[in-house]
């Protein structure tokens, strides 16, 4: 059932690398796509073939006599940039040339590749990255260099402080020496590991604060990058699953005698999650699928509406809610107040749909479980999948290969389509490996979206028709109840991703009241690029464009005045303004808006130029400030800004998910809309000078463009519109 | 069996002749860079070229690729596919890069017939190819830059 092929690159593969290693490789765990291990790429950390020479001071790098560097990261490259972000503070500290470094996925180890900012869990997330691993990789870095020097000193017989790196070369300029990282690694190796080091201030830095090249360019462009759905293993099938229509519906009965009929079907079984089709490839998988017969149990399933949901959510919003944040008198003062104004503001359900599918490989066998995945919550799954066979987490191998793109789906907290492949792979044959792959409808309808959100939001005004007070409340899912974090996220019964961006209202206003409400659905839902921030900065960025209007003010010196004691928002604001040229006139049909927003300590102000025309929202033109502290690279922050936007640009326009008696009424790119080159606007972006430790890019970008584009169309056709996505008149 | 010429060399392959061409090349192949991203021809992953015109193979039986030049990411090697990847390195436009083995190959075939296309022309050109990380300020300039180049 092999192709030949596969089995003769695989020997290949096996016998090129058994040259290079000690001890062998296991024959046939060599994807046969990755021919040229110089480049950077997924995680093969344990699996690839390893200098055994190489010289690795720490759990962060590897130094080759072959001169490479290569750094492990921690973190998922999904898209983002952090792959080049994180060997770039190394490779700084190192004194790296930045063309002899690489970097490779590390393995899932709580231990070792723990999240800084989230306890002993390894995962990628909350555009945490930078910012978690600023000093971590730095150290990492310096550390090495000091064993190179110590090296270099003790082999020269010249004194540490005389020695010299720069760029991968070391050197001693009175005696004449010098020697690449390659011709030191073996010395530096017999050095003891520093417990200090000293680190470069920010004016001796060569890299950081460069454009340099991103490090999966070249791979990316030639079609070589190493995806999940790349995965190719000896022996391996794959692996459809036919998923209920409903949330909540169970298997009642199943009939395979046509799935099996299907050439090159293996198996079908029935899974926790539906019934299982394993085939030689996806093609017969599929058509397995397409020919299985499935008796649903819809009994217990979800049945609701998304328009049912929202005027459920508008009762809720009714009734007084758990706190979030309380100032002030606001019942007193709203009762004085000279006039009030409400609005409600509200957002679908969204899928994060990325490009690549979820999909995941899977082999079991006697010394545990290996697991190819594009890997954004490391440990969580490794925990889940050691739960589910009864191993301890170490037995779990995780390679965090590159994920076509992710937002947040490849992070699930229940580790769904993860343990949905495991419990295909457990009814195989020891070491068969199976992939996983879900159809686009699969994927659409599988569920874990952004959940539907409802905004109610009041303020009072005073004579000169200032606010004086501000309350809203939230109503939405919670996203982290039911999961692990829950202990550590949810606090008074307030889901802190649920009113992030609205909690923490930075708008100089005395009297302020936030609380939520957070019904239960039996709809699966999870974070989404940027998250609580998705809806808060919509809801308050354009409320806040309300107030301006009732108060007869611009809307940029208006949000001016309240911020002056928020010096980052600020700057974001003035320098996005000012780049638009904000006073400058604009023809008929055509309206300028603003919005400015923090989220993961990252500042971000957006200018947005549309044309209304017929209905049609034209985004023409954005110009973006972002304030990230340290911009590590200037380049891949600007890719997250135009990007980032760009992704927040779909939900405001055109992606929406919904339910009609409780399914999904979507199913693929055709009616679940995002955004095509033609709705890309021109971009600008504009980096904030700063010397504050760097913060994350990933997400700061997406929750801004709504509110501004919408306030922008009110600016053109004295619309407001309160829903996403936006549907003028 | 099914005979097709890909990126040059003749394959037979032992495969139902209704199998879309993006699941031979990639599962019976091996040429994994052409990706699946719908399945029904809406995003552009999965385009390769057929005797030089752009093509979805997800929706593209091999019978109808038989007798044809099946061109795939891993064979591009024209002059205006070589200007695209270069660009395309030169302007870092990837980010996951999921959809860019697909994205060039549109690229690439629209430079071939057309060698300094319009704002206009890009888009009509592109608007195939979704890219969830909205790359597209980049792949509009990369384009651009790769018309400069062969001009």
């Amino acid at each position: 059932m092999r192709s030949d092929w596969i089995t003769n690159l695989s020997r290949r593969r096996f016998l090129a690398a058994g040259v290079a290693t000690a001890a062998g490789l296991t024959l046939g765990i060599m994807p046969v796509t990755r021919a040229d291990t110089r480049r950077s790429g997924p995680g093969f950390a344990g699996a690839a073939p390893v200098d055994q020479a190489a010289f690795q001071p720490n759990a962060f790098l590897r130094i080759g006599s072959d001169n490479q560097v290569t750094v492990i990261s921690k973190h998922l490259e999904m898209g983002q940039g952090t792959y080049t972000g994180l060997a770039t503070l190394v490779a700084e500290e190192l004194d790296a040339a930045w063309e002899q470094v690489r970097v490779e996925g590390a393995p899932a180890d709580a231990k070792r590749y723990r999240n800084l900012f989230w306890g002993e869990t390894q995962g990628t997330g909350g555009s945490t990255a930078i910012a978690n691993s600023w000093m971590q990789m730095r150290k990492a870095g310096a550390a090495a260099r000091h064993m190179l020097v110590e090296a270099a000193a003790k082999q020269w017989r010249v004194k540490a402080d005389e020695v010299r790196v720069e760029a991968g070369q070391i050197t001693h300029a009175r005696s004449g020496r010098s020697a690449s990282f390659g011709e030191m690694a073996d010395a530096a190796a017999e050095q003891p590991v520093p417990q200090e080091v000293l680190l470069k201030e920010s004016d001796e830095f060569r890299l950081i604060g460069k454009r340099l090249p991103r490090k999966d360019s070249a791979e990316k462009t030639d079609g070589s990058a190493l995806f999940t759905i790349d995965v190719q293993l000896l022996e391996m099938y794959t692996a459809v699953v036919a998923h209920p229509p409903r949330f909540g519906a169970k298997v009642r009965g199943f009939d395979d005698k046509a799935a099996r009929a299907v050439k090159g079907v293996k198996q079908v079984l029935q899974i926790p999650s539906g019934i299982a089709v394993v085939g030689d490839d996806f093609w017969s998988a599929k058509q397995g699928r397409d020919a299985l017969q499935v008796e649903w149990d819809e009994s217990g399933a979800f049945r609701q509406s998304s328009s049912e949901i929202l005027d459920s959510y508008r009762e809720l919003a009714d009734q007084p809610g758990a706190v979030a944040r309380n100032e002030g008198d606001s019942e007193a003062v709203m009762a004085g107040a000279r006039k009030v104004i409400e609005a409600e503001y509200s957002v679908p359900f969204l899928a994060h749909a990325p490009m690549e599918p979820m999909d995941c490989v899977v082999r079991i066998d006697a010394s545990g479980c290996e697991i190819w995945n594009g890997e954004q919550m490391n440990t969580g799954d490794q925990m889940a999948v050691a739960g589910l066979l009864g191993l301890q987490p170490e037995q779990v191998r995780i390679h965090m290969l590159y994920a076509g793109g992710s937002f947040g789906r490849r992070a699930n907290p229940k580790a769904d389509y993860v343990l949905e492949a495991v419990h295909i792979a457990k009814t195989m044959p020891p070491g068969t490996p199976v992939k996983l792959i879900w159809t686009r409808e699969d994927d659409m309808r599988g569920g874990y979206y952004r959940p539907l959100y409802l905004h109610k939001l009041k303020a009072g005004l005073d004579a000169e028709n200032q606010p004086l007070v501000w309350q809203q409340r939230i109503v939405g899912q919670s996203i982290i109840a039911g999961t692990p974090f829950e202990s550590v996220m949810v606090k008074d019964g307030i889901d802190q991703t649920s009113v992030e961006g609205a909690a923490n209202l930075p708008y100089a206003l005395k009297h302020i009241h936030i609380d939520l409400h957070s019904p239960q659905l039996q709809v699966p839902v999870l974070w989404w690029r940027s998250v609580g921030s998705t809806h808060t900065a919509f809801a308050v960025e354009c409320f806040m464009d309300e107030l301006a209007a009732e108060a007869g003010k611009d809307p940029v010196a208006f949000r001016r005045a309240l911020l002056a004691e928020h010096p980052r928002h600020l700057g974001v604001l003035n320098l996005a303004v000012e780049k638009a040229g904000w006073d400058e006139p604009l023809g008929r049909n055509r309206g300028r808006g603003v919005a400015v927003h923090e989220s993961f300590n990252s500042y971000v102000a957006q200018v947005a130029e549309v044309t209304v025309r017929r209905g049609v929202i034209y985004v023409d033109r954005v110009v973006i400030a972002v304030d990230c502290g340290v911009p590590v690279n200037p380049d891949v922050i600007e890719a997250q800004m135009q990007g980032g936007m760009g992704f927040g640009l779909a939900a405001a326009l055109a992606s929406e998910l919904t339910f009609k008696e409780g399914r999904v009424e979507q199913s693929n790119f055709h009616d679940y809309l995002t955004l095509r080159i033609d709705q890309m606007p021109e971009v600008e972006v504009y980096i904030v000078p700063s010397s504050e430790a760097p913060t994350g890019v990933g997400e700061p970008a997406t929750p801004v463009i709504a509110p501004a584009v919408a306030n922008a169309v009110f600016a053109a056709t004295g619309q407001r519109l309160r829903q996403l996505p936006l549907r003028p008149a | 069996m099914i005979q097709l010429t890909i990126n040059g060399s003749k394959q037979s392959l032992d495969i139902d002749p209704g199998m879309p061409l993006l699941w031979a090349l990639r599962d019976h192949m091996g040429l994994t860079g052409t990706k699946f991203g719908c399945g029904i021809a809406q995003c552009g992953s999965c385009t390769i070229h057929l005797d030089g015109e752009p093509v979805r193979s997800c929706i593209t039986p091999v019978s109808e690729a038989t007798g044809k030049e099946i061109t795939t990411i891993e064979g591009l090697k024209s002059p205006a596919g070589k200007a695209v990847q270069a660009a395309w390195r030169e302007l870092e436009v990837v980010q996951c890069g999921y959809c860019q083995s697909g994205q060039i190959m549109s690229a690439a075939a629209l430079l071939e017939r057309k060698s300094n296309p319009t704002d206009a022309e890009i888009d009509d050109a592109m608007q195939g190819n979704l890219c969830r990380c909205a790359a597209y300020v980049r792949i509009r300039a990369a384009i651009k830059a790769a018309a400069n180049k062969s001009v």
